[in-house]
């Protein structure tokens, strides 16, 4: 069974999908993220489809109602349905969120394996966002959101938010 | 409205709920920082996987019940989560130890039901394996560290593991509900996961150099609707709000 990855976001809505993002890393758009995975406007209404990056995700109704706000300036009316299958992995946050949330200062998701190795404190593959240095640590595996585990760089002695890798 | 299968929902997220509320208790009480962000995190994701749940079964009953009167605005006897998760935030390694004896349960719960006929059910299954495998990962390694830790820490984790032992069993019970769902497929038959259960707990408690309970003395009742002394307790500051102020909202 193949699973169609690539979102279904008609052209038109994509400017005003740009003007939302994440509240809780506000370099990074819902399109960056990944979590908008349709976006069809039909006699003024635009219906999305949400997919949660975490379950208990408090942002997803934060950006159920900027999407409602951002749309409402242009006269539509927004209906979200927030859609569990297929789930939300880091592999669609695009490149370019990437780059952003590297220089927001919260290290990006490494491979799944790389991502084991480096949780498990079996290797040091994270790379600080402050100095570039590997010679990092985990802190705690639960950060300062569901997404992120805790990191502290034994270089520069910076603590930074590492992005988790989920698959 | 499918009675067996609505039930057969409630049934897998009350022990999510209800965990994920003791657990959220604990919000600004834990030992340390990291162990306290550690703990609502989880309570974090079991609510979410609860609300999906709840969600789902509201619109299967299709009247006008939402997530949250199924959430808030049952009596004790209609939650029918497993009496392990309703057990009180004694210390710190008797909430891992409450933790880890059912995240192994979990995980291996969810990794049958995202096989489920049902495609809803399915999806919610497949989040929450990435978010229990971290969950286990958290429990499992505090039970090693308190194990081999210091005389104290092992003989109060040994304790904790000892006391809650008595819950485990009731984990594996089929109910009404769950007999009808795993018939058509889209349910679980949990009993088929007790072997796999014990000897992944008793592997993990060998390590942390604790042993494996003997006793064969199980108490049961939360699937049927009987609650521990505890529960009452729980729900009466769950409910709280909801029952003092109708339909508030935030
Ligand atoms: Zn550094």
């Amino acid at each position: 069974m193949t699973i169609a990855l690539q979102p279904n976001i008609q052209e038109h809505l994509l400017a005003t999908l740009a003007l939302v993002s994440d509240p809780e890393i506000p370099v990074l758009t819902v399109l960056d993220l990944g979590v908008i995975r349709e976006a069809i406007e039909e006699n003024g209404v635009v219906r999305i489809k949400l997919t949660p990056t975490y379950s208990g995700c408090p942002a997803m109704d934060v950006i159920g109602d900027d999407l409602t706000a951002a749309f409402a300036k242009e006269g539509k009316k927004v209906e979200v349905e927030l859609i569990l299958s297929p789930a939300w992995s880091t592999d669609w946050i695009s490149e370019d969120g990437l780059v952003k949330m590297e220089e927001y200062g919260i290290a990006r998701p490494l491979s799944e394996t790389a991502d084991k190795e480096a949780l498990l404190g079996n290797k040091k593959l994270v790379k600080c966002p402050q100095c570039g240095s590997t010679q990092t640590h985990m802190v705690s595996q639960f950060g300062s959101t569901a997404c992120k585990a805790l990191f502290q760089c034994d270089d520069c002695q910076e603590p930074f938010d590492y992005f988790k890798c989920l698959k | 409205m499918n009675e067996d299968l609505y039930n057969y929902i409630l049934g897998i997220a009350d022990n999510s709920l209800i965990l994920g509320q003791r657990l959220g208790e604990l919000c600004g009480h834990g030992p340390s920082l990291e162990t306290d962000i550690a703990g609502t995190n989880i309570s974090l994701d079991l609510i979410g996987q609860t609300r999906s749940y709840f969600q789902y079964a509201a619109k299967l009953a299709g009247d006008d019940r939402t997530e949250d009167d199924i959430a808030f605005l049952r009596l004790e006897k209609q939650y029918t989560n497993v009496l392990l998760v309703e057990q009180p935030n004694t210390h710190f390694g008797y909430v891992m130890a409450r933790q880890y004896l059912f995240d192994v349960f979990h995980l291996l719960f969810l990794k049958e039901l995202q096989g489920s006929k049902d495609e809803t059910l399915a999806a919610i299954a497949k989040k929450g394996i990435k978010e229990v495998s971290y969950h286990k990962r958290f429990s499992g390694d505090w039970i090693k560290r308190l194990g081999d830790g210091t005389e104290e820490s092992h003989a109060k984790i040994q304790e904790a593991i000892d006391d809650l032992w008595t819950y485990t069993d009731e984990l594996f019970d089929s109910t009404a509900a769950d007999a009808v769902m795993t018939a058509q497929g889209i349910g679980v038959d949990v009993s088929k996961l007790k072997d796999t259960y014990y000897k992944e707990v008793s592997d993990l408690l060998e390590e942390a150099t604790l042993a494996t309970p003997e006793s064969k003395y199980f108490t049961r009742g939360g699937k049927k609707g009987t609650h521990s002394e505890h529960m009452g307790y729980l729900l009466s500051d769950l409910q709280y709000m909801q029952r003092t102020y109708p339909n508030m909202n935030w």
